[in-house]
């Protein structure tokens, strides 16, 4: 099959180094102090490969006649738009709602991998994918009927990329949709289970590599076009079953498929920097997929699958609210920290909510003013997407190097006067250790239990976990359960504490 | 390139995802995925050729479109993504000792 001239050598060179700069952007982030640095080759890395796709195809440089490319002013003033768009969203955002944002980014690489794809499809010899065939076609007596006439062909190889980035990418974009306005709220983060959801979901999944495998057969533009819809409509699908809190899963699924669809649309166009990255960002997509799950002791499937984890809000509790607990007010709590050597704090999802990481920082400045060490211990699963409580933390200004996983603190608790939860509920669950009867049984939690005290921030009594399970923790007898709303609570503490 | 040597690029650089990113410290998961969403945004290298390109199918005017919409898209995230990791990194500080 014909393909058009590879690009110099220079070319492809410089796609490899932007491809390097971006491993470098992700070696950066193994600590806090190098990943600027890395940031910085991730910009360059990209630079790079703006430039050299902009120099080597210049405008009009692979037209052969008939329609003009875009000049490259139109060029200019597109980035210019997706620049101000970009740059205004990234100073306003607040961290708060970075779980939101990453989701409405997915979209867009998903949408621009369709784009390309469809891109590609419709005008293959610009990407030197496709070669001039003089079809004749015949009568069973070998005259011809017609009189032959020219056709792009699109080399199979190339339709199955294609049909690949696009169906990736239309996956992305929807998936990521929904998951925008589940984690935005405008859409309820409960399960969405429809009848059948399986059969109709592994049916249109079958559909869709049916069609990629006809279309290598029948390049006809319905192929492409009810491929990329079914593509459309099972991103939808997968996603409405999955509850709000298995969100950070789904974000890095989704994250992943990005990766895939920017590698599947670097095989089509033979470019090192996008079969890099692309690899780079689904490996990193699945690793941390992987992890979330892994912290849930939960098998990905079953996260796939749905039907799990709606809104704390969601379920309630029921009868075992009639077991005796301990209710303590705010200055209780300053005054069990306060005569305390050491506090660990332990954030989780309702934190977030409560925008109240600001006011839990200024409780941690005035407990080490009174001389009592402070950590913070983060759950893998904390939060709404991987590391969101580091970066809610690191927003309010709490140094990072009081911030510790949970395989590193977990052993410390035993040591702790007080361990004050704030906004967490299942991570922090006895029942995951002992009962074998509990839906998050084998779940690694934080040990809090073992703390002398545990101060537990709560709305009210009533409300249980994601999971559905009654907390153990509450009705223990070293545990006080402060009943408001997060921020005003740690904001009283503080008041008592100054 | 042939396919083998492409798909020889894509399984190396694989592997040195896996490795990479599992050397990724936790607490920088979240802009872990903001750079990567900025990364993957290379697919502009796609949509920058399909805009420029002039054809003589009849499909070339269309595909220019698409092209600089999805540069368009592509651009949002290459500079919202690499500015929104920065804002996060630069909050990310050291105890001060005293």
């Amino acid at each position: 099959m014909h393909h058009a001239a590879a690009p110099p050598a220079w070319v492809m060179l410089a796609y490899l180094v932007a491809g390097i700069c971006f491993i470098l952007a992700l070696r950066g982030l193994s600590s806090p102090v190098s990943s600027r640095t890395g940031n910085r080759f991730g910009m360059a890395g990209m630079l790079l490969a703006v430039v050299t796709t902009l120099v080597h195809f210049a405008p009009g440089a692979i037209g052969d006649g008939g329609f003009d490319g875009a000049p490259l002013m139109e060029i200019v003033i597109a980035i210019a738009i997706g620049a101000a768009i970009g740059l205004v969203t990234a100073r306003r955002i607040a961290m708060t709602a970075m779980p939101q944002l990453v989701a409405a980014f997915h979209s867009l690489v998903g949408l621009a991998a369709v784009l390309v794809a469809a891109a590609a499809f419709l005008n293959p010899s610009a990407f030197g994918i496709a070669e001039i065939v003089t079809m004749v076609p015949v009568t069973l007596a070998g005259d011809p009927v017609l009189g032959p006439w020219e056709e792009w062909v699109i080399d199979p190889v190339s339709r199955v990329e294609m049909g690949l980035g696009a169906a990736i990418g239309a996956i992305t974009f929807s998936g990521s949709v929904i998951a925008f306005l589940k984690l935005n709220g405008n859409m309820s983060g409960k399960p969405i289970l429809l009848p059948m959801r399986h059969v109709i979901n592994l049916g249109t999944l079958a559909a869709i590599l049916g069609l990629i495998a006809w279309f290598t057969q029948d390049q006809d533009p319905w192929v492409f076009w009810t491929l990329t819809g079914l593509a459309f409509l099972i991103g939808f699908l997968l996603i409405i079953p999955i509850g709000g809190a298995d969100m950070p899963v789904v974000v890095s699924m989704l994250n992943s498929y990005s990766g895939w669809a920017a590698a599947a649309m670097g095989f089509t166009l033979q470019n090192s920097a996008m079969i890099i990255t692309g690899a780079l960002v689904g490996s990193s997509g699945a690793i941390l997929s992987y992890i979330m799950c892994r912290a849930m002791n939960r098998s990905f499937i079953s996260v796939i699958a749905g039907g799990f984890g709606g809104d704390a809000v969601a379920a309630e509790g029921g009868g075992a609210i009639d077991r005796p607990w301990k209710r303590g007010s705010a200055e209780d709590a300053a005054f069990l920290m306060k005569q305390a050597e050491q506090v660990i704090i332990v954030p989780g999802y309702g934190m977030a909510v409560a925008q109240a990481q600001h006011a839990l920082r200024e409780m941690g400045d005035l407990l080490k003013k009174e001389g009592v060490s402070v950590k913070y211990a983060i759950h893998p699963v904390a939060g709404r997407m991987p590391g969101h409580m580091n970066v809610l933390l690191a927003e309010a200004n709490v140094p990072y190097d009081e911030v510790f996983e949970l395989e590193d603190i977990n052993s410390e608790f035993a040591r702790t006067d007080v361990a004050f939860v704030i906004g967490a509920n299942d991570v922090t669950n006895p029942a995951a250790k002992t009962d074998k009867t509990s839906p998050i049984y084998g779940m690694p939690v934080l040990d809090v239990e073992k703390a002398k005290t545990v101060l537990f921030i709560k709305r009210s009594m009533g409300g249980v976990g994601y999971a559905g399970v009654d907390n153990e923790l509450f009705y223990r007898d070293n545990t006080m359960m402060l009943l408001a709303d997060a921020k005003k609570m740690v904001e009283e503490i503080v008041k008592s504490l100054a | 390139m042939d396919f083998i040597s492409i798909l020889s690029i894509f399984v190396l650089a694989c592997f040195v995802g896996y490795y990479v990113v599992w050397s990724v410290t936790p607490a920088l998961h979240t802009p872990l995925m903001a750079v990567t969403n900025a990364i993957s945004s290379v697919i502009i290298v796609g949509a920058l050729i399909a805009a420029a390109a002039g054809s003589a199918s009849v499909g070339g005017s269309t595909a220019k479109w698409l092209g600089l919409l999805a540069v368009v898209l592509a651009s949002v995230n290459i500079f919202g993504g690499f500015a929104v990791t920065a804002r996060m990194l630069a909050m990310y500080k050291k105890k001060e000792r005293r």
